[in-house]
């Protein structure tokens, strides 16, 4: 992990409301360069509109809040954004490599230029970093959600992000593939010191690589090392429901709720 | 070849339609990517009631169309934010709409019938091989005008269409471009109107960028064939027309819908 003393993430007494109703009060969070953060908490919490507020797309109702030292502002190249949605529609007939391209200059007006190299490379590069070679030049709609999920990260990081805002990235993704994209999330951030902070219902599949645990919960945000409050305890505190923490015999640690995974409770 | 053009008439309906095709075949690119097919064709409609709107106001056609069609695209794009919602506001106008164009027919038709129900043809089918000379260059000049704008505007426009969070994330102007696009559409209605007419606009919007899609997964690619595909079937359509007792419209339709069958089967296999 990078030695960076500043922090890239900073809220301080940050209000965060929507539509008059405050989500969360009073906030003071950091987060250093290179941790990869799980933010949790019960649906409606909040969680969303913590990644938005640092897209810069919800302003705070008061405090304040620094992205890599500078006041937060909307469109930042070093901030990658993997939003929550199901999948695109199956007869979206998009190349993969397109919409990552797009991730690098969709904003701008007029065409591309046909021969723009550089940009081209780039995009090249993100794709072989996901391992996405094999279909990125097949419509997006046709591909698996696991598929698609590795094009979407591609196309958060191609502009040069710093710092990766994953949305439930691992939602509605079968067993190995959960696996398989967590595992690559930590080898983007631990090979390429990028900060992640990734949304999820379900703990269990990033457990293991957690630097930091982000809880958003009852208008509150607090954070710890998961050790701290991945316990049975706070857990179930902060979900104000019976939570159960267990640690199997090879010493990982599995959440549960009463009688199913938290994933389903927090549908519930 | 040469001698069909030695015709003013023809003449005029090449012009104007590769305008109107240009336009609609680019336009329409975005509308498929969109799920805004309802959208034009309520568009149509509201571009046939403006200009009966017109007609008894004693306000100059071209102007009313294009106001109408213009202010009514702007009202949808408040109306209904996306979606599901957007289906029931846009059906919610449309109807209303087409209300007002039967209460201006039958205001316009009082005393001079005959004229009333001519009017209301050929706005509704319009008549491309009717043009004045001024009403062809204004067309393909109308034409020209939007299609440049939608270049302009295609890149951030493709991304707010396939993938709306992200591109409001890095800095897409999601509400002024859809509401830009809109006005865009509603002026390629508008346009069309004289020549290929309210109904049958929709044609050149949803065909040619349908086939186009089929075709390539490569979305400027896309744009391209779509805007060239809905130029060659209007230049196609008209020279057959030339030929066959048949309307200029229907041969550009056919044509277009068989094109798309095609492409269909095509991927298919």
């Amino acid at each position: 992990m990078a030695a960076d003393p500043e922090p890239v993430l900073s809220f301080a007494a940050a209000t965060a409301e929507l539509g008059g109703r405050t989500v969360w009060r009073d906030v003071d969070l950091e987060i250093k360069a290179g941790e990869f953060v799980a933010v949790l908490g019960p649906n409606g919490a909040g969680k969303t509109t913590l990644i938005k507020c640092v897209l810069g797309l919800i302003p705070l109702a008061r405090g304040r809040l620094t992205v890599f030292g500078r006041p937060v502002q909307r469109g930042s190249d070093r901030v990658g954004y993997l939003p929550q949605r199901r999948s695109f529609d199956a007869d979206l007939r998009i190349r993969g490599v397109d919409l990552v391209r797009l991730g690098l200059d969709g904003a701008d007006w007029g065409l591309p230029l046909p021969f723009a190299r550089a940009k081209s490379a780039r995009v090249a590069e993100v794709i072989r970093l996901v391992g996405a070679e094999a279909y990125a030049r097949r419509p997006i709609g046709e591909l698996s959600g696991g598929e698609q999920q590795r094009l979407l990260i591609a196309q958060a990081l191609v502009a040069g992000a710093r710092m990766l805002l994953l949305d439930e990235p691992l939602e509605s993704l079968d067993l190995n593939n959960q696996q398989a994209i967590s595992s690559l999330i930590r080898r983007i951030c631990r090979e390429h010191q990028v900060t992640v902070l990734l949304v999820a219902h379900d703990v269990n599949p990033i457990l293991p690589f957690l630097d930091r645990v982000v809880y958003v919960a009852q208008g509150q945000v607090v954070s710890g090392r998961p050790e701290a409050v991945i316990t049975t305890e706070t857990l179930t505190r902060l979900y104000g429901a019976p939570v159960e923490v267990l640690r199997t015999s090879d010493g990982r640690l599995v959440v549960v709720g009463q009688q199913e995974p938290v994933s389903y409770h927090g549908h519930g | 070849m040469s001698h069909i053009l030695a015709y003013d008439f023809m003449r005029n309906a090449a012009l104007a339609g590769t305008g109107i095709a240009l336009a609609a075949g680019l336009a329409g690119y975005f509308v498929v990517l969109r799920n805004q097919v309802f959208t034009s064709d309520a568009l149509g409609h509201v571009a046939f009631t403006s200009g009966l709107g017109a007609l008894v106001g004693g306000v100059q056609l071209l102007a009313g169309v294009f106001g109408g069609t213009i202010a009514v695209a702007l009202g949808m794009g408040g109306l209904g934010g996306r979606a599901r919602g957007r289906d029931v506001a846009v059906g919610t106008v449309f109807a209303w709409v087409l209300g007002c164009g039967v209460l201006f027919l039958s205001l316009y038709s009082r005393g001079r019938s005959a004229a009333g129900g001519t009017a209301g043809v050929s706005l509704l089918f319009g008549s491309i091989l009717g043009l004045r000379p001024a009403q062809a260059v204004t067309a393909a000049a109308a034409g020209v005008v939007i299609s440049a704008l939608l270049l302009l505007i295609a890149r951030p426009l493709l991304f707010l269409s396939v993938d709306p969070d992200v591109a409001a994330a890095r800095g897409v102007p999601a509400t002024a471009l859809s509401f830009g696009f809109l006005v865009l559409l509603g002026a390629t209605v508008a346009e069309a109107v004289q020549a290929v007419g309210a109904l049958l606009i929709l044609g050149l919007l949803v065909m040619p960028a349908a086939t186009a899609q089929r075709l390539t997964a490569r979305p400027y690619l896309g744009l391209a064939l779509s805007g060239v595909l809905a130029v060659l079937f209007v230049w196609a359509g008209l020279v057959l027309a030339f030929y066959l007792p048949y309307p200029a419209s229907f041969l550009i339709t056919t044509l277009a819908f068989a094109t798309y069958l095609v492409s269909r089967w095509g991927w298919l296999w």
